[in-house]
């Protein structure tokens, strides 16, 4: 056990400041079992999100030392402890109250992306088939647990607040996973081009780095999007064929 | 604001309410939607963050995809049998009849599941399941189930009030009328009118000190329904996953997928013995491996080969790890070794292959324990991670004993009997959801609204706000009464009982009421975890008491209730089944009622199927 320092965010939507507390580190704990002992030790009322603490659930997302993170899946001994450890709430998402952040903007976004729409039944039983090779890629994506760390670090989100133009990481990766699902029949890639600002994205891969996941969102998911709506909306001969053909 | 009732609250109005927003909460609101009703759902967390989203090993389903032997006649055989027969027969055959059109629905709505070589939902081994019958997703089945749902839900209609926790059920002359709740946000009071509610509020594992379950699982809708008039069944029986995670400390308790097993990981003692092939129940005897090499080939998928005895059912396995820590033969921290490393000695590719097959199992270890679990072995130990018992319904509509109120999944009684079979409950919460949000939009078309007492809402928002306002003159600290609750939960009503130990805890109970009289809740309304828990111990001291009483009432050992003053079945309590209800004074009352006996063309099922 050593005694450690946590800088914490306390404060509101009116605003806030860091506050100090100093509580025992053992063994294997993380910042969040830090968070909960200060909670019960001496600020009963501090706000933080959290549910499965095993990382697969993606609730208790915040900064530490400056880096969104989950706070279940940091380990403290891995924090330079002879310093204090800032936590702070995501900050591309207004404070509720300390450091829980509203990321109902999340929710409203993904209401507005197309289902998934499936291919007639390849069986009489009303099942399909598919090859595991063919779901490797859908099956990446949705290891995404929403945690919306990608969403966070994003500077077209967290420094230019795009929130009306701009979908995220984590929705590109959300449409990627049905743009590229076997059975599914719908398209995307107008609304991509138009209203979701996939262009805003210049690939600095953030979104991947602090991915709890480990998906590949830039590689694998957004490039491939980007791929396909240059294709469509600005390959010249096919804008050429268009002109001719009259559609706009 | 006191006084003026209308200011208090907002009000909400729905045909159907549904009370939770995991697996079986958003597959009730889903099918009510779908049958005309308006619904609600309320989550005590963000929308699909709910408990299902930690299940791992996947969803069982009598498919047959991988073994053709394979049938609902099977899969009810196998969940009566590791129930140990007091299982609500009709729920289990219900479930095992419905369990795979719930399935292939999911993969309608989009869930991408593992395939076989031939492109069909794969399959794998668990324990107690007689074939591979388990669809999944590597080991994050509950995800993909969650998501699934989720997505498909928010484009149904429905409306989702996140982070908003219900306190009381209101009732309107003995029938359900509404819900009071508070939202965490900003604390406010929210009045749900409905016509018909469905609890899926999951289980109770925050009863114990060690457990895989989150913040949420208080009880609340086990008490929610009590506290209503409904009857609790089956409480005795709790869950004790075989392996949790028991290094390092802050991690205690997390769980380990069966999974691990079921792709060939093995159980060893600190002598480097497998001791689970020492104690082989003689009813599980014939389909038991007799020997190591026989289970490895029946992991990889032989058919001729029978199961090894890591796979035998959670109750057993539990309590033979147990035998093992208290006999000295444990792991260094407590626990017994779980071993997936040693497939390298069979498959060229066993680093590639564990991380293929378990990767979140992967992650965990590798992230919290520093452990690589494709080198070396896991240290585990058993964890409080589910209920059996819960509210008792009708096994075809869901309906509890008050009408208008329904439950599915964890905190419905009855599929499940003395001890759930892994995968079991994932199924479970989509079959009895959707039957659920069926009957429950159906009974909201044939009955008007019920009307609330505005006196009794008015009364239970001024109780509420109690312990933040006498926060100012001191008092018990909550995080302090659920620990120490936790801890004498653990230790007199946990893996093994005995009388002496289980009365006590009832007494503690009242020690237990008398603190929380006096807890109090510094700062104010707004997203305040202080009063939240101060909030969620009324349900905690419910579901506990239950459990405590349920559990001293039966005096044999029988699924998740062990005893070491009675360590052996009783066929007389075989035949009954405990129940709790509140009483007219308000105290609770246990009594007996016959386990429903099922009629003789199930028992020649059972008879063809667990030979």
């Amino acid at each position: 056990m050593i005694a450690a320092k946590f800088n914490v965010w306390r404060g509101d939507t009116g605003g806030g400041a860091f506050t100090t507390y100093t509580t025992q580190i053992g063994e294997g704990m993380v910042v969040l079992d830090a968070v909960h002992q200060i909670q019960a030790e001496s600020a009963p009322d501090l706000a933080v999100r959290w549910n499965c603490k095993a990382g697969k659930c993606g609730s208790c997302s915040a900064e530490i030392n400056g880096k969104p993170r989950l706070m279940c899946m940091t380990r403290c001994e891995d924090l330079p402890l002879d310093q204090p450890v800032t936590v702070q709430p995501l900050k591309a998402f207004k404070p509720i109250k300390d450091l829980v952040t509203d990321v109902s903007w999340n929710f409203a976004v993904k209401k507005k992306i197309k289902p998934f729409k499936p291919r007639p039944p390849d069986h009489q039983d009303g099942t399909w088939s598919m090859q595991q090779e063919d779901i490797d890629r859908v099956q990446e994506f949705r290891k995404c647990i929403e945690c919306f760390l990608c969403q966070d670090v994003c500077h077209v989100l967290r420094d230019h607040a795009k929130h009306d133009e701009f979908i995220g990481p984590r929705f590109f990766v959300h449409t990627a996973a049905l743009e590229m699902h076997p059975l599914d029949t719908e398209d995307r890639l107008s609304e991509l081009q138009k209203t979701q600002g996939i262009g805003y994205c210049n690939i600095t891969k953030c979104c991947t780095v602090v991915c709890p996941e480990h998906i590949t969102i830039t590689d694998n998911a957004i490039i491939p999007l980007k791929e396909r709506v240059v294709d469509r909306f600005y390959d010249p001969l096919k804008k050429l064929w268009r002109k001719l053909l009259g559609k706009s | 604001m006191a006084g003026d009732s209308t200011a208090r609250y907002t009000t909400h109005e729905h045909d159907v309410l549904v009370i939770g927003a995991g697996g079986a909460g958003l597959r009730a609101a889903i099918e009510a939607s779908a049958g005309g009703a308006s619904v609600g759902l309320v989550c005590k967390s963000l929308l699909g963050k709910a408990h299902t989203v930690m299940a791992e090993g996947g969803v069982a389903a009598a498919l047959a995809n991988v073994d053709q032997r394979d049938g609902w006649q099977v899969h009810f055989a196998d969940t009566m049998r590791g129930g140990q027969y007091v299982n609500q027969w009709r729920m289990a055959q219900l479930h095992a009849q419905e369990a795979p059109d719930r399935v292939r629905e999911l993969e309608a709505w989009g869930a991408v599941f593992d395939r076989t070589k031939d492109g069909r939902i794969l399959q794998r081994n668990f324990g107690g399941h007689r074939y591979p019958r388990l669809a999944h997703v590597g080991d994050r089945t509950g995800l993909e189930m969650i998501r699934t749902l989720q997505d498909h839900g928010v484009h149904r209609g429905i409306d989702v009030h996140m982070e908003v926790t219900v306190v009381r059920l209101l009732l309107d002359g003995g029938r359900v009328a509404g819900a009071l709740a508070y939202d965490r946000e900003r604390g406010r009071f929210r009045l749900f009118r409905a016509k018909a509610i469905v609890l899926a509020t999951g289980g109770i594992g925050r009863a114990y000190e060690i457990t895989s379950n989150s913040w949420e699982y208080t009880g609340d809708g086990h008490t929610l329904a009590y506290d209503a008039g409904a009857e609790l069944i089956d409480m005795e029986y709790v869950q004790f996953h075989p392996t949790g995670m028991v290094w390092p400390p802050s991690v205690r308790g997390i769980l380990v997928t069966e999974g691990v097993r079921g792709e060939g990981g093995v159980l060893r003692n600190s002598a480097g013995k497998r001791f689970m092939f020492d104690d082989i129940p003689d009813n599980y005897r014939p389909q038991t491996a007799s020997d190591p090499e026989e289970g490895w080939r029946y992991t990889q998928g032989d058919k001729s080969a029978r199961r090894p005895p890591e796979l035998l059912t959670r109750d057993h396995v539990a309590r033979c790890i147990m035998r093992e820590i208290k006999a000295g033969r444990g792991s260094p921290h407590g626990g017994v070794f779980l071993d997936i490393s040693w497939i390298k000695q069979k498959l060229g590719s066993a680093r590639e292959h564990i991380k293929k097959k378990l990767p979140s199992m992967y992650h965990q270890f590798k992230e919290l324990a520093g452990i690589d679990i494709t080198a070396e072995p896991m240290e585990v130990g058993p964890t409080t991670h589910y209920v059996m018992g819960g509210v008792r319904v009708d096994s075809d509509s869901q309906m509890s004993t008050v009408p208008g109120l329904f439950a599915a999944g964890e905190v419905a009684a009855g599929l499940h009997g003395a001890n759930r079979l892994g995968g079991n409950s994932l199924s479970d919460l989509l079959v009895f959801g959707k039957r659920a949000g069926e009957y429950a939009a159906r009974w909201a078309k044939e009955h008007s609204a019920g009307s609330v007492a505005a006196g009794e809402v008015d009364a239970a928002i001024t109780r509420m706000l109690a312990p933040i306002e006498r926060a100012a003159h001191g008092g018990e600290n909550p995080f302090a009464i659920q620990h120490d609750l936790q801890k004498e939960m653990q230790a007199l009503v946990g893996i093994v009982r005995n009388q002496a130990e289980m009365d006590r805890m009832v007494d503690r109970l009242a020690s237990y009421r008398q603190r929380a009289a006096k807890v109090v809740a510094p700062g104010n309304r707004e997203y305040n975890p202080g009063w939240h828990s101060a909030l969620d111990l009324h349900c905690l001291l419910t579901v506990s008491e239950a459990i405590a009483r349920s559990a001293a009432a039966r005096r044999e050992s029988r699924g998740g209730h062990f005893r070491e003053d009675f360590p052996d079945k009783d066929a007389k309590f075989g035949k009954l089944t405990t129940m709790v209800k509140k009483g007219p004074d308000g105290s609770m009352q246990l009594s007996h009622v016959p386990v429903p006996q099922w009629p003789a063309e199930m028992q020649k099922i059972m008879d063809e199927n667990t030979k």
